[in-house]
């Protein structure tokens, strides 16, 4: 591992500070993303600025709904009464993603900032433009099983690994970071990106900006909500696809309001807006589910090796809508 | 147990680091370290600059034990275990956070130790699996490994017992598919999960006071 200075930071700004200046510098948290990468080499920071100190760790309920600090455990969030209680979805996409150890770690803010595991990313020897910029995409003509059916480009066919990110983007989250120019707002759909001609960049973060907190609105999606996760084996791995759907549901099985999300399957957490205005207003049955699941797939596209997921997404989303209607 | 000296201790380590940088002209270490040391050599600082920031001080309790000690800021929390400290009980699997060979507690809460870095960890308190048991009594998760054969060759064992200790106390060990879920982070290639599980749900079933 390249060699490199470590600073622990205790206020936010001084922080903000020393990333914003270096090129070089990154902040660490949970470290589970960023070490394993530094490890292979993959990501070469000079600098590292611990921000575990940083008073950013609260869950708290606000005017218009509940806040989770950046640095709060993914294992705090998903164990959380209010978030248990509020917004179910969320405590689900958790628990379905990497260990009780690696959630032990693992924060909010890093884990929507987790880079995705396309192994031309990871292997030194191949090229990869999210990794290095102009070196070509090795998954494109590769083995790409695992890579995206939807918003891909000519660059890249990563996909975003992030479970939590999923149902975040379902639940209409907001980003909140401060930078060197001051705090803004980012709603969870526009932070990560589509990779377009610029697939080194995952999300709309400016330099030296810091994740602060994620918002979530007051929702009515308390009761029939799922996160159905599709892996290679039960549990611990990468999803191949996921879907998180969340329904409002009247004394009369109609829909009066739903959100759906599928992960795996794009450069990020992939919200179905269209699919969801299928649904409001239709009863809720597998028939309304597998009509809301054809529309979901409008426009997606399949590579060499991952046209099974062509097939697989619509039946873990309607999986997924059927167990959340039942529940 | 003995008290090992630190081979890698800062004597040793800075004195050839020292002496590599006099040796070195500047071009050289521009290539070698990084900014802050090329910086520190341009300004023709003492690269005692340089050793400054290559080890940090860093005060934590291991099992019990108070430890102030500096490290390389590289060395993952199990590198600094394993290496510096010689507890060897915490085994080094994967060295990703793939496999669970690596599980300590942390401040009470179990961790992949080679995911983070040990100057991380400073003013915490480790628990490694050698500090489970009381003395020459075997901590009743360890005497379930035993009774049930929850091992094989035993490599992974140290990182399902301190798994599985945090288990039983978060409360996940209720039915043989839960603590199936709850142990998943933990990886045996010898494949003795059938009896890993009988183990917890003994000490689980038993009791007694993880
Ligand atoms: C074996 C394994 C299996 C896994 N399986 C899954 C899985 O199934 N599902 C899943 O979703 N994830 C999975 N993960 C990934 C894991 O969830 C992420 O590594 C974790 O969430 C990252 O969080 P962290 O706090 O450790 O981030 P770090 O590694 O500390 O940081 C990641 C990045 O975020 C930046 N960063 C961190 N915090 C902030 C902040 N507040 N503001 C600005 N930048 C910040 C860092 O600079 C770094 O670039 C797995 C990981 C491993 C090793
Ligand atoms: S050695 Fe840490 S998880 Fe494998
Ligand atoms: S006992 Fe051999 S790896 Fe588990």
């Amino acid at each position: 591992m390249n060699q490199f200075q470590y600073v622990r930071a205790t206020k936010a700004q001084a922080a903000i500070d020393v990333v914003a200046k270096d090129p070089n510098a990154k902040f660490i948290a949970g470290g589970t993303n960023l070490v394993d990468l530094m490890k292979r080499g993959v990501v070469t920071p000079q600098k590292l600025v611990d921000i575990n100190r940083l008073p950013l760790a609260k869950i708290e309920t606000t005017g218009t709904g509940l806040r989770l600090g950046a640095l709060a455990l993914n294992s705090t969030v998903a164990n959380d009464a209010q978030v248990r209680a509020q917004h179910p979805l969320l405590a689900l996409a958790l628990n379905a993603g990497a260990s009780p150890q690696l959630r032990n770690m693992a924060t909010v803010g890093g884990n929507m900032l987790q880079r995705t595991r396309c192994t031309y990313f990871y292997d030194l020897t191949m090229p990869c433009n999210k990794r290095q910029p102009g070196s070509g995409c090795g998954a494109l003509e590769g083995i790409n099983r695992m890579h995206a059916i939807f918003g891909a480009s000519s660059t890249c066919i990563a996909v975003h690994p992030s479970d939590m990110s999923v149902a975040l983007v379902a639940l209409d989250a907001t980003v909140l970071v401060s930078g060197p120019k001051g705090d803004r707002r980012i709603p969870f759909g526009d932070f990560h990106r589509l990779p377009g001609d610029t697939p080194e960049k995952d999300t709309n973060l400016e330099a030296g900006e810091l994740i602060t907190a994620v918002e979530l609105p007051a929702s009515p999606f308390t009761k029939h909500v799922h996160y159905q996760k599709v892996r290679e084996r039960a549990s611990y791995a990468f999803a191949l696809v996921s879907a998180a759907a969340a329904l409002d549901i009247d004394g009369n099985n109609t829909i009066k309001a739903a959100r759906l999300a599928l992960g795996g399957v794009a450069h990020k957490p992939w919200r179905l807006t269209a699919a969801e205005q299928v649904l409001v207003g239709k009863p809720a049955t597998e028939e309304s589910f597998r009509q809301a699941a054809t529309v979901a797939m409008q426009g997606a596209k399949a590579f060499k090796h991952n046209e099974y997921k062509l097939r697989l997404a619509p039946n873990t989303l309607v999986q997924a809508l059927k167990t959340a209607a039942a529940a | 147990m003995t008290k090992h000296p630190e081979p890698d201790g800062p004597a040793n380590h800075d004195e050839n680091r020292r002496t590599f940088l006099k040796q070195s002209s500047l071009f050289t270490a521009l290539a070698l370290v990084p900014g802050t040391v090329v910086e520190a050599a341009a300004a023709k600082l003492d690269e005692r600059v340089a050793d400054a920031f290559e080890k940090v001080p860093l005060s934590l309790k291991i099992n019990g034990v108070k430890h102030k000690v500096t490290v390389e800021p590289r060395a993952t929390l199990l590198d600094f275990l394993r290496e510096q400290l010689h507890l060897t009980g915490t085994k080094k699997g994967c060295d990703y956070g793939q496999c669970g060979a690596c599980t300590v507690h942390v401040d009470g809460q179990r961790v992949n130790s080679c995911l983070s870095f040990a100057v991380m960890h400073d003013g915490q308190e480790i628990t490694t699996i050698e500090g489970l048991a009381d003395g020459d009594k075997l901590h009743p998760m360890q005497a379930a490994f035993v009774k049930h054969d929850g091992f094989q060759c035993g490599y992974c064992t140290p990182g399902q017992i301190m798994s599985a200790v945090a288990c039983v106390r978060e409360g996940r060990a209720g039915s043989e598919g839960e603590i199936r879920e709850y142990m998943s982070g933990n990886i045996c290639r010898c494949g003795a999960y059938a009896n890993i599980v009988a183990a917890i749900q003994d000490v689980k079933d038993g009791g007694q006071k993880v």
